[in-house]
């Protein structure tokens, strides 16, 4: 069965921890981290995880539910996308 | 495969920051085959279908949005031309029984319109284009949901005065009939309308068509307006290249959207609309796309250069990065949709003629722009002459929606709230065309027209 893989893109403001509770989220919901990159842009903090979903029992709905109320308590901005998507745009 | 993460912040960026949609899925249905000579049985047949199509198009469409992590902002549904479900019914009101159904359909659905209440009328009119057209006013003021449309002329047909005429007529009766005119912001008047159209008002599912397909359009006016205003002082030909390479990320991921839904729903993907659609939130405009190019207010001289620049644009782009683009794919300019067009027009430097000539380079023509209440029958109708001669002539989709704003003069405006906006009320040349409409019969159809 083909992979199921999504990107995870935190954006805002550094701090400590970022990587580990975005990490510990993933790893409570079954999903593995492939690839993980991060740089401050203009002054921010963006991260993004190439993130393998097959194995993920609430499916990308959940995770991104529990994303989202992570950035919120950290003040952060978590999106979700599908890598079919990032890979339309960004590669022929 | 990785992504960096300036690619990863692109792609995050155009929905956090840009307002980057999927600004309308629309399955296309034909219900030629509900045809009977009985308007309720015809009535209750089409809101079965629809209803039921409606209500797995909804959820479906959120469940993709959810799933690839794009917003999907519009579900649609269009339909085979009414005039042609209506033809064998001999009751008088089969055109109000037919589109209350519909209407019913879209709201037990939860899709936004259904769109196809209307009739090819480009050469001629059949007993129940008349009728049709005729009940016009009363059946888009009595629904909610429902879009009209009349395609009134085409390349290869000519234009029919007779019928732009008597639109002129049926747009008074229109804005009489509905609060603030409201009516006439859910039809559109056509030349060289297409079948596969997923935006409304205009939006039908042609006679070429199959039994069902889905239409994609996209939108990305904030995106666009962002990548121009990163390159401030290049010249026209890279500018048009940094718009070409976003148009074609963000029609990719639009045409990955059609194609899922189109999937999940078991139907046809029809094409993807690669126009470009402003809505009123701050940024998410056409205008300011033309005033990051570095015109002061749109209307300023170079403003069709400009946009006729930004359309070819869009079009390269798109056209590269789709198999089946379709629809109307062009740059929507409407007026009460846009806030830079509002202030244009609101601070003078946008007028209804340089509109018009605007529409020349453009895909939609005249679109959501509001006239003084008092503007006679045949000025609507000759400015829809006007436009529609733009298309016939040049081969291409124009359109008109009008708005004759009851008791309003220009100073005015007439706010709608929401998706469509608000118009100020644009001042009509005083001088009549009047004895020109009058003459009717039909215009023919360009010598340019004759390619076989």
């Amino acid at each position: 069965m083909d992979k199921e893989r999504v990107l995870v893109v935190v954006i805002g403001g550094d701090q400590k921890g970022i990587i580990a509770r975005v990490s510990t989220l993933l790893f409570q919901h079954g999903a593995n981290i492939e690839d993980v990159q991060q740089k401050v842009m203009d002054g921010t903090f963006v991260m993004n995880m190439l993130v393998d979903i097959s194995d993920c029992d609430s499916g990308p709905a959940g995770l991104r539910r529990d994303l989202d109320h992570l950035g919120q308590t950290m003040g952060l901005t978590v999106m979700v996308h599908s890598e079919s998507v990032v890979k339309a745009m960004h590669r022929v | 495969m990785s992504f960096s993460v300036e690619e990863a912040f692109e792609t995050a960026g155009m929905i956090l920051f840009h307002n980057f949609d999927i600004r309308a899925v629309t399955l296309g249905v034909n219900l030629k085959d509900l045809v009977r000579p009985d308007a309720a049985e015809l009535a209750g047949l089409a809101h079965e279908r629809l209803a039921g199509l409606g209500a797995r198009l909804k959820a479906e469409a959120e469940a993709v949005s959810q799933d690839l992590g794009l917003p999907i902002v519009n579900k649609r549904l269009s339909i085979t031309p009414a005039a042609w479900l209506i033809e064998p019914c001999p009751e008088p009101d089969a055109p109000l029984v037919l589109a209350q159904a519909l209407d019913r359909a879209a709201s037990e659905a939860g899709v936004d319109f259904i769109g196809g209440f209307g009739a090819l009328v480009q050469k001629a009119m059949t007993a129940a284009d008349c009728r049709l057209m005729e009940a016009l006013p009363e059946c888009l003021s009595r629904t909610n949901r429902i879009c009209g449309f009349l395609n009134l002329a085409s390349t290869a047909a000519g234009m029919n005065l007779d019928a732009v005429a008597r639109l002129g007529q049926i747009l008074k009766a229109m804005a009489a009939t509905s609060d603030d005119a409201l009516a006439c912001a859910k039809f559109v008047a056509f030349a060289n309308a297409p079948e596969d159209n997923p935006f409304m008002a205009g939006a039908f599912h042609g006679g070429g068509e199959g039994d069902v397909a889905l239409n994609v359009g996209i939108s990305g006016p904030g995106v666009v307006r962002a990548v121009v205003e990163k390159y401030p002082d290049c010249d026209l030909t890279m500018l048009s290249e940094v718009i070409r390479r976003t148009v074609f990320k963000i029609t990719r991921a639009g045409e990955l959207v059609g194609r899922e839904l189109a999937r999940r729903l078991g139907v046809a993907f029809g094409v993807v609309d690669i126009s470009l659609a402003p809505t009123t939130m701050v940024g998410d405009s056409v205008g300011r796309i033309l005033q990051a190019m570095g015109l002061e207010q749109v209307g300023a001289p170079g403003t069709t250069a400009a946009l006729a620049l930004l359309i070819d644009a869009v079009k390269r782009g798109g056209a590269m990065a789709s198999g089946h683009v379709g629809g109307l794919s062009g740059t929507f300019i409407p007026v009460s949709e846009d806030l830079a067009m509002i202030e244009a027009v609101e601070c003078g430097a946008l007028s209804l003629e340089k509109l018009e000539a605007m529409t020349a380079v453009c895909s939609v023509g005249l679109d959501m722009f509001a006239v003084p209440g008092d503007t006679p029958a045949h000025a609507l109708a000759a400015i829809i002459a006007d436009e529609l001669a733009i298309g016939m002539v040049n081969h291409k989709t124009t359109g008109v929606r009008v708005i004759p704003a009851p008791g309003r003069v220009p100073g005015d405006a007439v706010d709608f709230g929401g998706l469509l906006g608000r118009a100020p009320i644009m001042p009509v040349n005083r001088f009549s065309g009047e004895r020109f409409i009058a003459r009717g019969g039909r215009l023919p159809a360009p010598a340019g027209a004759l390619r076989n």
